[in-house]
């Protein structure tokens, strides 16, 4: 492998652009990568058409849309019409939570317009976002530690525990919204009379509850993946030198599995940010489990463009909190894993 | 990546021209459709139809009937889901791309005035007018938007009340009768009356009724919200007030169509309002403790039968269409006598046509026909306005909060009008 050598032997003349500065030899060689490259990039060509057909071209499309006013009703003809630029005025109404007034200019949302449920949903998303994830982590690492030891039936155990997050999440929500209907199974086994979908808090737990069971084996694989890479080696010399079994995992285990722990709850925060088919379906996004993804959907039926703007700033929201992870808690999803590899090694 | 430079060129060309057909395709939303309207008046030849998952098997023995007699201008049929809000999406996707292949689509009621606005919908006149004698008023106005008919009625739907006849031997004409008659339910340990008030569609339709019923209307004429009045807060209340004194009971607040049907099928209520559908599963199905007991009348009102909310399908051309004279002619086709006919036994499809509705043979089979002509009769379209998206979240919303009590009826009822009010401001 000639990467692992460093960067330098491969910045060729070729990548580079510098002046060739190498003799006869290196003229022909250099010519040679020179019609390679060309070749490349009309072998790359397709890939890189599809990519801008399936990405960058919807991409820029919301982007525009997100800056056009929705099309509004002519009172005369009671026909649509093109909206027409708006500027950051639907950021604005966003963020400011302000709807059209009937007179022109705006006012603050009515509750009732999805306009008033911004802050709401981006507060029930975030608060999804952080319990779930919390819970996912703690019981993932637990199930985790446990696959990790040799036991009989170990493969069993593994591909058992993987049967939730391989059902479709559309059939996940409706199997929970049986057990948590009012005659359904919550209820009938602890003898409850709650309406689980029908008041604020029996509906995010939930939602939790739910997302917490079908997500909590995903991130069990990925840190039990962290975990079989540390040597044995590494957990018998500290048992040798006295250490209890807290300290092996508070001083070993903890450190070596962190760059694959960073990189299962990158995953899964942003997962959780999107959060979309459990709540939409329990509980239709009643009693404020409204999420930004149901909200953008909702946007959607009553006008494209406005729903393009909330898209845009889910997507900025999203960004920002991946970089912060990558930036700050170093989960860094490219260079960690490639140190992690080479330690394997 | 060995060689980024190289990949410049292709990669820019390529973003370069997707970016400019964004601007070409993204700007626009609608146009009115005008000189759309005018084109393939007379076209003739094959054409589609589209419409809902066919649960019940009806589309397809029709479409080959058709198909027999019309060897030339056959029909094909696209099935969408059965789910409401993607046959939505699915009609917006296409008719927004100008699919010149949607000539006949099934419309909901509730979706006509905002397609028509949209300019996707042919308007069913002169040329292209459909002949709409004999059919239930109500199923007329909600195909039509201001005054001009967008989609032929095809099939109906209206609101029943369901009760049981061991109980209660004389069913309540109004609502305060009913609320009287929850001493019985009492008596029996059993629940009063449920509707569908779980926060979707459905509660829309309830609160709707419960407005109606009392001479309220959400809208006025003119599409205008009409809220701040006696009459709605008077409708909504009766709600409110049968949630808060345990007449309706706690868990109606997460029933869908099917949890009421399941828990009036248990003997759990004495009085459920739903759709006609519920007669045949109620009378048949084993587990159904009320098969013997179950009694059918119209909803109860202020001082006589209830405002039902209208249900149901139409048939609509799309402007972009190419064949639209074999469109009409199926259009003409669906709504035909015959056709009924074959919605009603085959598919329980409740017909358009007032005199089916007296046809010994059909009322012997679907025995609640009569009662549903009596709250088609009294049906009010659910809101007619191009904005329905936002007026039906606007109504869910408040009507949700106010039934819980968790705001007043007023103020649910005063949000409600500003919240349409908002939306059909436009920006």
């Amino acid at each position: 492998m000639s990467t692992e050598l460093g960067p330098t032997p491969v910045k060729s003349p070729a990548s580079g652009g510098t002046p060739i500065h190498h003799g006869p030899k290196g003229v022909g060689e250099d010519n040679k990568i020179l019609s390679q490259g060309k070749w490349a990039s009309w072998l790359l060509a397709p890939t890189i058409i599809a990519l801008a057909v399936v990405i960058v071209y919807p991409i820029i499309s919301a982007l525009v849309m997100s800056f056009q006013k929705d099309a509004g009703l002519d009172p005369v003809t009671g026909l649509f019409t093109a909206g027409g630029p708006a500027g950051v005025q639907n950021y604005v109404n966003w963020l400011a939570q302000q709807c059209s007034a009937p007179g022109g200019g705006t006012v603050a949302c009515p509750p009732g317009t999805l306009g008033a449920q911004f802050w709401s949903a981006t507060a029930t998303t975030f608060f999804f976002t952080v319990v779930t994830v919390t819970l996912e982590t703690v019981l993932g690492f637990w199930m985790a530690l446990i696959m990790a030891r040799t036991f009989r039936g170990r493969s069993l155990v593994r591909a058992a525990v993987l049967v939730p997050w391989a059902i479709p999440t559309a059939v996940t929500a409706k199997l929970w919204l049986f057990i948590f209907a009012f005659e359904g199974i919550a209820n009938k086994l602890f003898n409850t009379t709650i309406l689980w979908t029908g008041s604020e808090w029996p509906a995010k737990w939930a939602v939790i509850i739910a997302d917490v069971w079908k997500t909590t084996p995903f991130m069990a694989l990925l840190i039990l993946a962290g975990l079989q890479m540390i040597p044995a080696e590494v957990y018998e010399a500290a048992k040798v030198d006295g250490a209890t079994t807290w300290q092996r995992f508070r001083m070993i285990t903890l450190p070596l599995v962190k760059p694959a722990l960073m990189v299962a709850v990158l995953f899964r925060t942003l997962d959780a940010l999107r959060m979309f088919d459990l709540p939409y379906i329990l509980t239709g996004g009643a009693n404020n489990t409204t999420t930004l993804s149901i909200l953008v959907i909702n946007q959607i039926r009553q006008g494209f463009n406005a729903a393009a703007a909330l898209s845009t700033i889910t997507f900025i929201i999203i960004f920002l909190v991946a970089f912060i992870f990558v930036r700050f808690l170093g989960a860094n999803v490219v260079e960690q894993s490639g140190a992690t590899g080479k330690g394997k090694k | 990546m060995k060689s980024p430079k190289f990949l410049l060129p292709a990669a820019a060309a390529g973003v370069l021209a997707l970016t400019l057909s964004a601007c070409g395709g993204g700007g626009g939303t609608t146009g009115g459709g005008g000189g759309d309207a005018e084109q393939g008046l007379d076209g003739r030849g094959p054409i589609t139809y589209v419409q809902g998952k066919d649960n019940s098997n009806v589309v397809r023995p029709l479409i080959e009937k058709w198909n027999a007699a019309h060897p030339n201008e056959k029909v094909t049929f696209k099935e969408q889901t059965d789910a409401a809000d993607q046959q939505h999406d699915d009609l917006v996707q296409n008719y927004q791309a100008k699919n010149p292949n949607y000539d006949v689509a099934s419309v909901d009621v509730v979706w006509t005035a905002e397609f028509a606005a949209k300019g996707w919908l042919q308007p069913l006149k002169d040329k292209m007018a459909v002949d709409t004698k004999g059919m239930l008023e109500p199923t007329i106005e909600a195909g039509s938007y201001k005054g001009t008919l967008y989609a032929a009625p095809v099939s109906s739907d209206g609101g029943i009340l369901y009760y049981r006849k061991d109980l209660v031997p004389t069913p309540p004409k109004t609502w305060d009768e009913m609320m009287q008659m929850c001493s019985v339910a009492k008596a029996n340990n059993i629940g009063c009356y449920a509707g569908q008030f779980k926060k979707y569609e459905g509660l829309t339709v309830n609160a709707s009724e419960a407005i109606n019923s009392f001479g309220g209307s959400v809208l006025d004429k003119d599409g205008k919200p009409s809220l701040n009045t006696p009459e709605a807060k008077t409708g909504l209340e009766n709600l409110a007030k049968a949630y808060a004194d345990g007449n309706i009971p706690k868990e109606a607040i997460t029933y869908q169509e099917e949890e009421g049907r399941q828990a009036f099928q248990d003997g759990k209520l004495l009085f459920h309002r739903n759709w006609p559908y519920v007669y045949n599963l109620a009378t048949t199905e084993a587990s159904s403790k009320v098969k013997d007991v179950l009694g059918m009348t119209a909803l109860p009102g202020a001082d006589g039968p209830g405002a039902s909310s209208l249900g149901g399908h139409s048939a609509a051309v799309s402007v972009y269409s190419k064949n639209k004279a074999t469109a009409l002619d199926f259009v003409k086709f669906l709504t035909a006598e015959e056709q009924q006919k074959f919605f009603a036994t085959q598919g329980s499809l409740a017909p358009v046509l007032g005199s089916l509705y007296e046809d010994k043979e059909l009322v012997a089979k679907l025995p609640y026909l009569p009662v549903l002509k009596t709250s088609i009769e009294n049906a009010v379209p659910r809101p007619v306005s191009p904005f329905y998206p936002a007026v039906t979240k606007a109504i869910q919303e408040n009507a949700y909060s106010a039934i819980k009590g968790e705001k007043t009826v007023e103020s649910a009822l005063s949000d409600m009008q500003k919240s349409i009010e908002s939306a059909s401001a436009g920006q």
